[in-house]
């Protein structure tokens, strides 16, 4: 076997080429060098190709990409959609991500939008750079360029042996400069076109190919470097020192307090309020002793307990419907029967493998640097040069892999405390959150309560489906940390929250005579600082809208005596959706019911339930089953079965491997995660008091059946089947009890209160 | 400050530190290894796993005082010959984590594991990994490659 063991692979492809710059006597990743001289580069520019796709001297490939891979494998995906385009081997491609000053802003990971936009971008740059290569290729050896093939990045005229260039001798190490049409966007959205069409599916190659990821080997070994592990020579180590009750604010702080910890010292800006010192050990040791006079805030917060009824309560500050269809009033008004139901999802944490960490080295003369694991590296850049005054180009942001990242955790808060601290002392400063900020301070998940109804006749059809959403804003603050006042350090020296209303509703062709489907949202607990802001976390809104209306398909089946399955496949209008779902049920080898089966031996109840959803254009349907032990409550989902539909399939066994940490980590949101909080603070702080799946209940098998249409533009693929995920469980708890869960998470305490 | 003598991964280290640093930043600040990492420092997750004295053990947790005459052994410790553990070697064939950030404590306490028993069930295995966390749901791939590795 061969083990790759460069420091920078997971910035770069294949490890071989690439520069890997240790400082003496420090660890300090460099930028990610692209092996074409960057000197030389012409300024980044979305309308030049060169800012996607590069030959190197060697003949390898650079493909820039403004989005990132976190491991589930993104970056091999677009090296084939590149390599399919150019006709080079997909190892020939590297994938560079991360670097601010080489790569454009593609809004990073966001949105499932890797290979969706990221991966059009740079397969339209690819066929545009293969219709340039082919055109000097021409010239070079005479011969008009429809008479030309590539294999392997070496140009030939067909019919002619002998006759050959290669890519690299046409123009390795130098860069195109060649214009492309670009939409203007900046971020996700960012779209790019050339005038050369992209191949046509029909002649793929190694597009829909399984290649393995190009990151794993390092991680095992251990030699690949994290955000943690970063460490500019005179370093400092900072804690941020946080209040022990949500909205106090420091009146008194006592520095000598920590006057025999070598080195350590206090930086404080607004009610901003930090330690640090040149040991680790020694930064935690002085934010333990750090005496703290706070002031007396009373942020009388619901609890968790009460959140919902506060939310019933609460007076909305906007409210956003889908035009109707159909005349909703009047069937409700005609029906034979209502079917209503209310669910109520929690608060829940990001809870990332370990809290926030990142490095800034100002340098108010030079370039600060951030090294940050946040998952839009441009948007944290953004941001430190924002608290600090700093214009964006005197700010340089590298990507460093970090302890997991699904959406806004605390990673961004942690880079610009580090930024606030290192201006303060004047040197580079590492900052790491403890567990309790990890969990307890990240921008939260936001908690909702959703009300479904629809409208039966007396023949049992469904003639009108209505759904609201009462929920928190899923942007308490923005998805991403490039403004102060999104972030936790920035309220905290003294910018006021920047708030936006916002929520979701039920992607779906449910094909009910009149639809209305709406939401609204009530403001936040606190004004600013607030330990339970939200903010995007792994499908903003997905999981717990789909738990709401999936569940009440399954009510609703039931209520109209049809099968879950039966009743889908009548009602989606959309073949494709109806596609998911039957291939899952056939999968799962589905019994049609009409009444909860409610199968039991020896005190465990076993049960199969079906959830359906779109996301952005992806259909998944999935198939759980449970076993439900009656005496402790304790749910195993013990097998899923999932149908996923993205258009296109780039890449199967990867995207198999992402399906699976989705349903995994669904499960987990279903069956034990919920964010605790008093009237003073949030009481879920590590993960005794936010526990998560554990291994004895990781599920004994998932079966992923992959429906392809290569004709069909690729979506997302990274947080689809995190949606029907919850519904699933909780209609197979139902098939299983006969009781049904309509509050969030199914802990053994809920399905036991149901059992009685 | 007190002097400490650790060894890790069969080299003899000298390190000075209060007594109640946990090892785990002994060795990641003054050793400079920097697999064990920090995840919470209250023991409850396993990305600070070492191995002493052979048990998996949560390094963000262990007093540097207490570890005289112990072996300690870290990630970079488990390769024979220069060659992957059979465990990593198991992982790296099933891609098995995504962030890899909690990948110290499946692989030493899987380590640990096929030493005591080679042959492990399904429900061995599960016990034996229960109390690690990972955030990024690839448990099933572990379960895999743990396998692998046991039949390897």
């Amino acid at each position: 076997m061969t083990i790759q063991t460069n420091r920078r692979g997971f910035i770069a492809g294949t490890g071989a080429l690439v520069v890997s710059v240790a400082l003496p006597g420090a660890a300090v990743p460099a930028r990610a060098e692209a092996p074409a001289a960057l000197a030389t580069r012409p300024p980044l520019d979305p309308s030049k190709l060169a800012s996607y796709i590069s030959v190197n001297a060697d003949g390898t490939v650079n493909a820039y990409l403004g989005k990132l891979d976190m491991g589930q494998g993104t970056d091999v995906g677009i090296a084939q959609m590149v390599a399919e385009e150019l006709d080079v081997a997909v190892d020939s491609v590297h994938v560079l991500q991360g670097d601010t000053d080489t790569i454009l802003n593609m809004g990073g990971a966001t949105g499932s939008s890797g290979i969706w936009k990221g991966g059009d971008a740079l397969r339209n740059a690819a066929a545009e750079a293969r219709r340039v290569l082919l055109d000097m290729a021409a010239d070079k050896l005479g011969a008009p360029a429809d008479k030309l093939v590539v294999d392997n990045g070496v140009v030939s005229v067909a019919g002619e042996a002998g006759k050959t260039v290669t890519f690299a001798q046409l123009i390795g190490g130098k860069w195109f400069d060649v214009p492309m049409e670009w939409n203007k966007q900046i971020g996700i959205f960012l779209g790019v076109k050339g005038q050369a069409k992209p191949k046509s599916p029909k002649n793929y190659k190694v597009v829909g190919k399984t290649f393995r990821r190009r990151d794993v080997a390092g991680k095992v070994m251990g030699t690949t470097e994290y955000v943690v592990d970063v460490k500019p020579a005179g370093m400092l180590h900072a804690r941020v020192v946080l209040p022990p009750v949500a909205g106090a604010v420091p009146t008194s702080v006592d520095e000598s307090s920590i006057k025999d910890i070598k080195g350590a010292r206090v930086v404080r800006q607004g009610d901003f309020l930090a330690v640090a010192a040149p040991r680790e050990w020694d930064a935690i040791k002085a934010r333990k002793a750090l005496k703290v006079a706070w002031s007396d805030a009373r942020p009388n917060l619901p609890g968790d307990a009460g959140i919902y009824d506060w939310i019933r309560r609460a007076a909305s500050n906007k409210r956003e419907a889908m035009p109707d269809v159909g005349d909703i009033d009047k069937a409700f008004a005609e029906a034979a029967r209502v079917v209503e139901a209310t669910y109520e999802w929690p608060f829940q944490s990001h809870a990332s493998m370990g809290p926030g960490c990142a490095v800034v080295d100002y340098k108010p003369d030079a370039i600060t640097t951030v090294w940050t694991p946040s998952q839009k590296p441009h948007y944290a850049r953004d941001g430190v040069a924002n608290i600090l005054g700093l214009p964006q180009d005197k700010v340089h942001g590298l990507y460093m892999m970090g302890p997991g990242s699904y959406g806004r955790n605390d990673s961004g808060d942690a880079a610009m405390a580090a930024a606030l601290i290192s201006k303060a002392l004047g040197a580079p400063v590492r900052v790491q959150h403890m567990r309790e900020e990890g969990s307890g301070w990240d921008p939260k998940n936001p908690a909702s309560v959703h009300v479904s109804r629809a409208a039966v006749d007396k023949d049992g059809n469904v003639t009108a489906w209505h759904f609201e959403s009462k929920a928190f804003s899923r942007l308490d603050v923005e998805s991403n940390e490039s403004q102060p006042a999104h972030t936790l350090p920035g309220m905290m020296s003294g910018v006021p929250l920047k708030y936006t209303a916002a929520f979701g509703i039920p992607e779906e062709s449910y094909g009910f005579a009149a639809k209305r489907k709406a939401w609204e949202t009530v403001p936040p607990l606190l004004d600013r600082s607030s330990p339970l802001r939200s903010s995007h976390m792994r499908d903003p809104t997905g999981p717990q809208v789909a738990f709401a209306s999936e569940s009440f398909m399954d009510e609703l089946a039931y209520a109209v005596g049809m099968d879950p399955v039966a009743f889908r496949l009548k009602y989606l209008a959309d073949a494709r959706d109806r596609a998911v779902v039957k291939a899952a049920a056939d999968k799962a080898g589905w019994k049609p019911h009409t009444a909860a089966t409610k199968q039991t031996t020896g005190g465990v109840a076993r049960g199969m339930g079906v959830s359906f959803s779109q996301r952005s254009g992806t259909r998944v349907a999935v198939v759980a089953e449970v076993a439900v032990d009656a005496g402790t409550g304790k749910v195993w989902a013990k097998r899923f079965v999932c149908a996923h539909d993205c258009g296109q399939i780039i890449n199967p066994g990867l995207l198999t491997m992402g399906i699976e940490g989705n349903l995994v980590q669904g499960a987990s949101r279903a069956l034990w995660e919920e964010t605790k909080f008093d009237d003073k603070m949030v009481t879920s702080v590590d993960w005794l008091t936010y526990p998560i799946l554990d291994m004895k209940e990781a599920p004994e098998s998932i079966e992923v059946v992959l429906i392809d249409h290569p004709e069909i533009p690729p979506t997302g693929a990274g947080e689809p089947s995190m949606r029907p995920v919850v519904a699933a469980i909780a209609n197979a708890i139902y098939d299983a009890t006969g009781v049904r869960l309509r509050q969030a998470p199914f802990t053994p305490e809920r399905v036991k209160a149901g059992l009685a | 400050m007190p002097k400490y003598e650790l060894n890790v991964d069969g080299k003899p280290h000298s390190v000075e530190a209060d007594a109640d640093m946990p090892l785990l930043y002994a060795l990641r600040d003054d050793l400079g290894l920097k697999n064990p990492r920090f995840g919470c420092g209250l023991a409850q997750c396993g990305a600070c796993t070492v191995l002493i004295d052979g048990t998996p053990s949560r390094s963000c947790s262990i007093p540097v005082d207490s570890l005289k005459g112990k072996k300690i052994t870290t990630l970079a410790g488990i390769e024979k010959d220069g060659k992957p553990h059979k465990v990593q070697a198991a992982f790296i064939e099933e891609q098995a984590p995504q962030c890899g950030y909690c990948l110290n404590g499946w692989v030493m306490t899987s380590v640990a594991l096929l030493e005591k028993n080679p042959k492990p069930s399904d429900a061995q295995i599960r016990e034996a990994l229960s109390g690690l966390k990972c955030r990024c749901g690839t448990h099933v791939a572990i379960l895999r490659a743990v396998k692998r590795a046991a039949n390897a």
